[in-house]
């Protein structure tokens, strides 16, 4: 029988409470594990060198003095990573962004480890290896990479999707299209046209807690990793893959997480500290520096975007154009392609195109950050928007509600919506106190929409019936937000049993079927499903075990309320059983008694949100004070209140941060300025004002309880609204993200922003 | 490493006069751990100035007062005479960090960070401070801009310590005021910044004025241009645009990651102005 999981419209007596997470108390009192918080008998410190280049040939390393430093245990250089990629461009781009082969390609590179017996003798090691550079000329900025004279960073790409096949290698990685109509024909039917070319800084999630590991590889092969990460199942395959183990040979324990947003998606150091510890034999922690995750993680790509725009007088969009260049760093990703795909996502559009061009750069390894690529796109769409608004006198929420896509529109990227927020959260954005509230003199405010795809993707799901009747949840998806407290609810509400009498645990690698990452927003919805699932399954084990203590047929019990109950009068009359009465009763029941589902959880719900700010700027310094903010989001169903409204805060905060200071500055010389948090300004608590949450549920259909994902979108139309409040606010458009001091105050005397 | 916590300043002295490697004082560490930690200096001796009981307290005296060099930050803010005093002193002395920072941070490592941005140095440079220096023969005072020579670099000689800051007396209708420009509300370094210090007359004119700049020289500006600009007014518009004008020029900034040559030119003149207005208020102006 196919799985059904739709969505019934069920009421809840558990779900959409807050109770406290089970993982809180451990969190604000220090007792936590996190990544670097494991200890092995034996352990040696891993440390990495790294390249000070921006781009250089790689002619010699020389580790001999190093290796003969006394309390050094290993030296590994890409020699001691043999290719086992099998052609797998993909992977072995992984490979070589782990540990540089030939080339350096980012002030940053990793071009070899040690692992010494203390953290003194491993940097003493460091200093001894001697790398012969030949330094080549490097590109940092993405515009100037796609230039005829740019520094060609590989001279075997060739740019995808473009025909004819170029013969010239070229940064350019891959274009992709998508969109539907004529614009030509669109622009022509339009009133007004505008157009504008925008740019956005690279940024990076920011999590505090860097990456961190400890590995464990005996030499019988067997190994195991203690890891922080997002999905520990990936982790686990792509470092057996390039390490040339058997997947069942090494198994990966998640650590608590100290944030990640798409940054722990990839693997970085850890493969090094395999192959230290294999080398060595002996236990490996290798822990970067702050330092190092700036340089040498994966932050998001800088943007250099137009967008053309154009509309009937009466509010109508009659054309939308975009061209999206995405830094990606050094080797290829999908970044431009999901920028393109998402810009014009909230629109109904007849005419519409979005063209990406995936970039590389001397720069770092791009990776996910929060709905990834998709809030430069919104900045430079939603501000053309608020433009074109503007020049035919209409309310820009108005001229949003009335473009804005509904069940039935064919999105700009292809598929055709079922029922969306972005509507009702518009309206919703309408009617709120924040729109009316007066604003006084040097201030402006903005407001903007976003979009998520939300993803849903392979999940595996046990649940444990103990024998006292409570229920151990054990999940595959790290908890990057509160996940577990929403997984016991959903457990408990299923059950019938009280939310504390629940724990949900993740499981290591070796305790579960493959999961996949936490990302797209996906936990909540498919660990979430999955739970639902082996609940019901577990449910179907107790009422058997109920009909054999009845002596009646299995079909003739139902569940209700926590108990086995007596279908109806024919099946018996017995006082109801309890899980906990069956629980104890298992020994002679059968066994064990559980629940389990694996499966794809198809049905992601896409996400809209709509944001209100409010900034002053001091017309004489150019610094922006955000003085209210409102996030207006569609959650499909919010299981745990309080963590939904945490993801919506927590997504406008760090794109408060990426709108007015957060970037990377790169010298002339290729090599970053400010890898730290005193001079990359994420921002401070004192800096951001309460964020106002209003949660919308219009339910997911393909969710048994309506859940959409509700951990991306938030971030998406955080730089739009605030480009916009700061550009009513001084009278100028601003076009350049971050919006720092010295940009404003220059947009403002007159100058290019 | 070695680390020493002797409990007079000779012996202090001695230590570090004799040490043959690298030797550092420790005051509230604040920048001096953080380096160490960075591994940006390697100490073979760290000699913490903290157990030194003169150096732990604030004097007020007939000729002003004394701050000794291990007095945290925040000690400056719970004394209500220095504060009111020295307003400007202890609101730059108050900015620095965090209420975690200022907990252990001091003006003495402030000044001897040599940091071009550092905070109390322009208030302490507007205020004509002087610093008491021991060393291991002698003792000298100098001005605190003679202090810090170049960005990380100071004029102090090995074996000498820093022992306390002195401020004058004060006049009556004197005050000051310190602003310093990050772009975010806290926790941040000065992307520029000013210091004012004046003295009025019974009629609310400036007779005296002392005017300092950080971040925008490799080392703290006194702008007696500026402070020419005030004096003989009651602080009206063109004195002020006078005042920003000659604080403007007098720059000498870089362009780095936390500014631009042009932003720290235009925000210097906007924060001296600002500034000149608070310490004109505070010394009974209108
Ligand atoms: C999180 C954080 C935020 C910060 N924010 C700011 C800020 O906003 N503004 C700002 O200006 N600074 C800031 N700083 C830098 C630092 O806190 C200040 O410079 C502080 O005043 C240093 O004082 P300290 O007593 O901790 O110095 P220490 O670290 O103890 O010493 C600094 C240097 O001075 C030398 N030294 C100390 N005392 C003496 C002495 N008596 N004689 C001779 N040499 C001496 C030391 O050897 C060392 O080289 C910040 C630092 C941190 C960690």
């Amino acid at each position: 029988m196919p799985l059904d999981t739709s969505y019934t419209g069920q009421k809840f007596k558990l779900v959409g409470t807050r109770p406290l997470r089970p993982d809180g108390i451990d969190k604000v009192t220090g007792r936590a594990k996190y990544g670097a918080d494991a200890f092995a008998p034996g352990q040696l410190v891993g440390r990495v060198l790294r390249s000070p280049h921006a781009h250089a040939k790689i002619k010699k390393i020389d580790t001999s003095k190093a290796e003969k430093l006394a309390g050094v245990k290993a030296v590994i250089t890409s020699a001691d990573l043999p290719d086992y990629t099998n052609g797998d461009r993909g992977m072995f781009d992984i490979l070589e962004n782990c540990m540089a082969r030939d080339k350096v390609f980012y002030d940053g590179h990793a071009v070899a480890a040690v692992a010494a017996i203390d953290a003194d003798t491993a940097r003493k090691a460091l200093k001894l290896i001697k790398v012969d550079y030949e330094i080549l000329p490097h590109v940092t900025d993405v515009d100037e990479a796609i230039k005829p004279k740019a520094p060609i960073l590989h001279d075997d790409i060739f740019t995808e999707g473009v025909e004819p096949k170029p013969k010239k290698p070229s940064n350019i990685a891959k274009r992709t299209e998508f969109g539907h109509g004529d614009v030509e024909q669109g622009f022509k039917e339009a009133d007004i046209v505008i157009e504008k070319t925008f740019k956005t800084e690279q940024t990076h999630q920011g999590y505090i807690e860097p990456h961190a590991c400890l590995a464990n590889v005996g030499p019988d092969g067997q190994g195991e990793m203690w890891v922080t990460t997002q999905g520990h199942f990936v982790y686990r395959n792509q470092c057996a893959q390039l390490l040339g183990m058997d997947i069942s040979k090494l198994r990966v324990t998640a650590s608590e997480i100290g944030g990640g947003f798409g940054g722990k998606t990839h693997i970085w150091a850890e493969p090094l500290a395999l192959a230290l510890s294999r080398k060595a034999n002996r236990p490996v922690k290798l822990v970067m520096s702050r330092e190092e995750v700036f340089r040498a993680s994966g932050p998001t790509s800088s943007t250099s975007i137009d967008v053309k725009i154009g509309a009937r007088k009466d509010g109508t969009i009659t054309a939308a154009t975009a061209t999206l260049r995405y830094a990606s760093g050094p080797f290829y990703g999908m970044w431009a392609e999901l920028g393109a795909m998402t810009s014009f996502a909230c629109y109904d559009l007849k005419n519409v195109k979005s063209v990406g061009y995936e970039v590389l750069v001397n720069r770092p390894k791009v990776a996910a950050y929060r709905a990834p690529s998709a809030p430069m796109a919104a900045f430079a769409v939603e501000s053309v928007i608020d433009e074109i608004a503007k020049k035919i006198g209409m309310d820009p929420v108005e001229f949003r509600i009335k473009n804005a896509a509904k069940e039935g529109t064919k999105s700009s990227y292809g598929p055709v919506y079922g029922p969306i927020g972005i509507g009702p959260t518009l309206e919703a954005a309408k009617n709120h106190p924040h729109m009316k509230a007066p604003l006084k003199k040097n201030q402006g405010r903005g407001m903007a929409c976003g979009f998520w795809f939300n993803f849903g993707g392979q999940t595996c799901t046990s649940i444990n019936i103990n024998p006292d009747g409570t229920a151990v949840v054990a999940v595959g998806t790290i908890d990057v937000g509160g996940s577990r407290a929403s997984m016991s609810l959903m457990a408990a509400e299923e059950l019938g049993i009280p939310y504390e009498n629940v724990r949900c645990v993740v499981a290591d690698t070796s305790s579960l079927g493959h999961n996949d990452m936490s990302d797209g927003s996906r936990v909540t919805f498919s660990s979430g499903m999955a739970t639902v699932i082996a609940a019901r399954n577990a449910i179907k084990v107790l009422c058997q075990r109920a009909a054999k203590m009845w002596d009646i047929p299995e079909d003739a019990v139902v569940w209700e309320d926590g108990c086995a109950k007596p279908a109806g009068a024919n099946a018996g009359t017995f006082p109801p059983l309890t899980l906990k009465e069956i629980a104890a009763a298992a020994a002679n029941t059968g066994g064990p008694i559980a629940g389990h589902n694996e499966f794809v959880a198809d049905g992601a719900g896409v996400s809209f949100a709509t944001h209100i700010c409010d900034v002053e700027v001091d017309p004489e310094t150019g610094a922006t004070k955000i003085l209210r903010y409102t996030v207006i989001q569609d959650a499909g169903k919010a299981i745990h209140p309080s963590y939904v409204e945490g993801q919506y805060q927590g997504g406008a905060a760090q794109g408060i941060g990426w709108a007015l200071n957060e970037e990377y500055i790169y010298g002339k010389d290729g090599r970053l300025q400010n890898p730290g948090f005193l001079d990359y300004r994420i921002p401070v608590c004192s800096d951001l004002p309460f964020i106002d949450t209003v949660i919308l549920e219009i339910p997911n259909p393909n969710h048994p309880y309506g859940v959409r994902g509700v951990g991306e979108t938030s971030i998406v139309p955080p730089l739009a609204a605030i480009a916009n409040a700061v550009s009513n606010a001084v009278g100028v458009r601003m076009t350049h993200i971050p919006m720092s001091p010295p940009r404003i105050l220059k947009a403002i005397e007159g100058g290019p922003a | 490493m070695r680390y020493e916590a002797p409990v007079s300043v000779k012996e202090a002295s001695a230590l570090l006069a004799k040490e043959r490697g690298a030797s550092f004082v420790l005051a509230g560490g604040t920048d001096l751990l953080v380096r160490m930690k960075g591994g940006f200096i390697e100490p073979d001796l760290v000699v913490d100035i903290k157990r030194i009981k003169p150096m732990g307290e604030v004097k007020k005296s007939a000729s002003g007062f004394e701050i000794g060099a291990a007095v945290p930050c925040c000690k400056l803010g719970e004394n209500s005479a220095l504060k009111k005093a020295w307003p400007g002193v202890v609101e730059a002395a108050n900015l620095i960090g965090s209420k975690q920072v200022q907990g252990r941070c001091t003006i003495v490592g402030n000044l001897c960070n040599a940091s071009p941005a550092a905070d109390s140095v322009p208030a302490l440079v507007a205020a004509g401070a002087k610093v008491v220096i021991q060393g291991p023969r002698k003792k000298r005072t100098i001005p605190v801009e003679q202090v810090p020579v170049a960005p990380g670099r100071t004029s102090l000689a090995k074996g000498e310590i820093i022992t306390a800051i002195q401020l004058p007396k004060r006049n009556p209708r004197s005050a000051d005021a310190y602003l310093r420009f990050i772009p975010r509300s806290e926790m941040d370094i000065a992307v520029v910044s000013a210091g004012i210090n004046l003295t009025l007359d019974s009629k609310g004119v400036v007779t005296a004025a002392r005017v300092s700049l950080g971040a925008v020289a490799p080392t703290v500006l006194l702008v007696d241009a500026a402070a020419k600009a005030i004096i003989g007014t009651k602080l009206d518009d063109k004195a002020l645009a006078d005042l920003a004008a000659a604080c403007s020029a007098a720059c000498r900034p870089i362009d780095d990651k936390r500014g631009t040559i042009e932003f720290r030119q235009k925000v210097a003149g906007v924060l001296a102005r600002r500034a000149a207005k608070i310490a004109y208020q505070r010394a009974g102006g209108k």
